[in-house]
């Protein structure tokens, strides 16, 4: 994925320039939002849609407010965020291990290789409505269907990873005497980190948008996603853009939190970036 | 062992894992352990198959979600290449572009199919309208990417041989970022299809591979499902590798630029 | 007396058209202590034959002896440095990558830490043992992976051309560097290179190869008094004759 800032920042060495600096960075970010908020406002204003189906964005951060304080919205965000954890958990241990196994073992790798290959081209909600059949309505079929779709991309980066951990690595901890075992702990593990955290990244992404889908579809009785299907009933618009800017919030945090700082910590101190 | 030697077994073992799998399947339906509704023999599916496909049911459900699919992905090029390279080639585009984008990728696409309904009621705009939103990010950022990447010494070298600025446009910045460009169609090409199945089943309009699958729940016809999934796998299959493998070679491949653009 | 021994020491590789001989019939010992380069063109086999010693590769005729007992795989008797300076692992630090070996051996962090410190200081890296690799310069970087590869104390010496990647100015520190680590440690030490004058100045005996198959063309004693001059008249024969015994085997 692109670095997504421009790196244009300037390099000020006094701290007031850098306060300057920094308010200008800030200015500049928000100008695109203030753009598009005021040409909303003017439309939703000017009447040409119902207000119900066009709110202003009072509407919305009303919605967003009432929701808020009556603890539904927070129910909700506990909800789909339990289940991405519960699903997202499943995923990472299952596909590491098997990754790891296909990179380390022929056998493993020809046997599991097709396997994963065949499910891989198949769009994850399209499996929703096996999974709901087998497992019925509600919380177990969202997390399995979570954690099988994000699977995939984690199976696939372990795998790789591990087959990409260099030679000459390898080759040099062997001289020095590593065994098996402390091997695949000190340098396969190691060695293939940068890959499995790029399959670990791209299997939350994975995992959040289908559950959004997914919560749609399984009429879970809480959860962001069946909050904003839901809210199609009573042509409750401002209820959805309040959900959808919640779940926008979400998915920048997961980036930027949980990722960005795993890997600071890791890949980048060691200048590994895959 | 040779490398052709390698392969073959690979594909061998590749075969009897397959084989394996699928006698396990049908051990299991037939074991009476489930009803047949719920897991259908792998005969049942196949006569299914064949059936939908003999009547034309099926290949009008794929030419409909092949179509959305084409509709939405031509909509995303036709606003993510252009803006993709203004915003590389100028700052103030970049600049205005950018955080927008950043807002609104985290947002998955089918969290706007409720929107969309409302706004544009069920059928094929909402479905299009996704996949176009899914389309969209992978084919503007990659672009992006693409036009910054191309390597200044190129731009430099073709302005000292006399190019004006139209000739460095189509003769060294596009076939410079082109790797970043194919690899952003097949990013979007692959979210596309993603969307477009998931926007089906909730947008539902009769006629789709998703529409398919989510329709057969309600009559827990099983075999129709897995028959659908079939399909779509083959397709799925077909999209990545026939249609990209073959562009990429033709291309990135010959002048031996595929290591600029991996993901 | 020879400490390592290479006794008809053959490597054919199977191809899908036919069997190539990579090296062929080679033989010749090594004494302990001793400085030994070998000297080749690409494909002579120099490496593949350093690989053997290594216990990397078997050889599929004859065969390799170390202090008597024959090369059965790798072993903590032997140190490598290969060429690639991305052999540091870069999740370790300087001080981490040197101790590695000692830690498979077993021996307890504050004395490993303590050796590691000391085989950095023998490189004159003492400074940067809690850098990590990609923030040390490609002289630096080997010079760390030698100090690696001595800190377990293995009574060999492997090296695969570890200075053809740095440029001329650092290399000629780096094989100063070398000759006086060599001097302090008096390690048997096998030098795979395809520079004349670098083998000149380090060996005391340099194996001269050549290829298609890769077979021992001479073997030449480098009677020179350290230090040496690469300047010097006596420097400059040695380095004609090694190419005398190199000259008619251009690679086609």
């Amino acid at each position: 994925m692109p670095e997504l800032v421009p790196a244009t920042a300037p390099r000020a060495s006094v701290p007031a320039e850098r306060a300057n600096a920094r308010l200008r960075a800030a200015t500049r970010t928000a100008f695109p939002f203030l753009v598009v908020g005021a040409a909303w406002e003017a439309v939703a204003h000017a009447g040409l849609f119902p207000p119900r189906l066009f709110p202003p964005l009072e509407s919305v951060g009303a919605a967003l407010v009432r929701l808020t304080a009556s603890g539904i919205l927070p129910h909700h965000v506990a909800e789909t965020l339990l289940r991405l954890a519960a699903g997202f958990a499943l995923a990472a241990l299952v596909g590491v291990a098997l990754g790891i196994a296909m990179g380390r073992s022929r056998r493993a790798e020809d046997i599991a290789l097709p396997l994963v290959s065949i499910g891989a081209p198949i769009p994850g909600l399209a499996y929703a409505p096996l999974f709901l059949l087998w497992f019925g309505l509600g919380n177990v079929s969202a997390i399995l269907l979570v954690a099988f779709v994000s699977a995939f991309p984690i199976v696939f980066n372990t795998w790789t990873g591990v087959k990409a951990v260099k030679d000459v690595w390898v080759r040099s901890a062997q001289a020095m005497g590593a065994d098996n075992p402390r091997l695949f702990r000190l340098v396969i593990l190691p060695g293939a980190l940068p890959y499995i955290l790029t399959g670990l990244r791209l299997g939350l992404a994975q995992a959040w948008r289908i559950l959004v889908g997914v919560e749609m579809l399984a009429a879970v009785p809480w959860g962001l996603g069946w909050l904003i299907f839901g809210a199609r009933e009573f042509l409750n618009t401002d209820v959805m853009l309040a959900g959808i800017a919640v779940i926008a919030v979400i998915g920048l945090a997961l980036e930027n939190l949980v990722f960005r700082r795993l890997e600071e910590f890791t890949v980048v101190r060691w200048g590994m970036m895959a | 062992m040779s490398a052709a030697g390698e392969r073959a077994r690979s594909l061998r073992r590749a075969a009897v894992t397959l084989l394996v799998a699928a006698a396990l399947y049908e051990a299991t339906a037939r074991s009476g352990l489930f009803p047949p509704a719920l897991l259908p023999t792998l005969p049942a599916v196949a006569r299914t198959l064949v059936a939908t496909t003999l009547d034309g049911t099926m290949p009008l459900h794929a030419l409909h979600t092949l179509t959305r699919v084409a509709l939405g992905l031509a909509l995303a090029v036709a606003a993510g290449l252009p803006l993709g390279i203004l915003m590389g080639r100028f700052a103030a585009v970049e600049g205005f572009v950018l955080p927008l984008a950043s807002a609104l990728m985290p947002i998955p696409s089918l969290a706007w199919v409720p929107v969309f309904i409302l706004w544009f009621g069920l059928g094929d705009t909402v479905s299009i309208l996704i996949v176009f939103y899914a389309a969209l990010f992978p084919m503007l950022l990659n672009t992006w990417s693409g036009v910054r990447a191309v390597n200044p010494l190129w731009l430099r070298a073709a302005q000292a041989m006399g190019a004006d600025e139209r000739k460095l446009f189509w003769k060294v910045i596009m076939p410079g970022a082109s790797p970043f460009i194919i690899a952003g169609l097949r990013q979007a090409l692959l979210r596309a299809f993603i969307a477009v199945i998931g926007a089906e089943m909730l947008a539902a309009s009769d006629w789709g591979l998703g529409w398919v699958i989510f329709d057969a729940k309600e009559f827990l016809n099983t075999d129709v499902m897995l028959a659908a999934l079939v399909v779509i796998g083959c397709i799925g299959f077909v999209l990545e590798r026939l249609a990209f493998g073959a562009l990429e070679r033709a291309t990135v491949v010959r002048w031996g630029m595929v290591r600029a653009a991996k993901e | 007396m020879t400490y390592i021994e290479l006794r008809n020491v053959s490597l054919t590789y199977d191809t899908p058209s036919r069997r190539v001989p990579g090296v062929d019939n080679v033989s010749f010992g090594i004494a302990p202590s001793e400085f030994l380069c070998i000297v080749g063109p690409s494909g002579c086999g120099k490496s593949t034959l350093l690989n053997m010693i290594a216990g990397f590769l078997k050889p599929t005729g004859g065969e390799i002896r170390i202090g008597g007992k024959p090369v059965t795989g790798h072993g903590l008797d032997r140190g490598i440095v290969f060429q690639d300076f991305a052999q540091l692992f870069p999740w370790r630090t300087a001080l981490g990558n040197v101790a590695f070996g000692l830690e498979m051996k077993g021996i307890a962090k504050a004395e490993r830490e303590e050796i590691a410190r000391r085989q950095l200081a023998l490189v004159k890296l003492e400074a940067f043992a809690h850098s990590y690799p990609h923030h040390l310069s490609g002289g630096m970087q080997q010079r760390v992976a030698i100090a690696r590869a001595l800190a377990y104390n293995p009574a060999v010496l492997l090296m695969d051309e570890p200075f053809a990647a740095l440029d001329a100015l650092t290399r000629d520190d780096m094989q100063r560097l070398l000759a006086e680590v060599w001097r302090e440690t008096r390690k048997t030490i096998v030098y795979v290179t395809h520079n004349v004058a670098e083998a000149v100045f380090l060996a005391d005996r340099v194996v001269v190869m050549t290829p298609h198959p890769g077979t021992v063309q001479a073997e030449v004693p480098i009677r020179l008094t350290r230090p040496r001059d690469p300047l010097s008249v006596d420097f400059l024969e040695h380095q004609k004759e090694l190419l005398r015994h190199l000259g008619g085997t251009a690679a086609p």
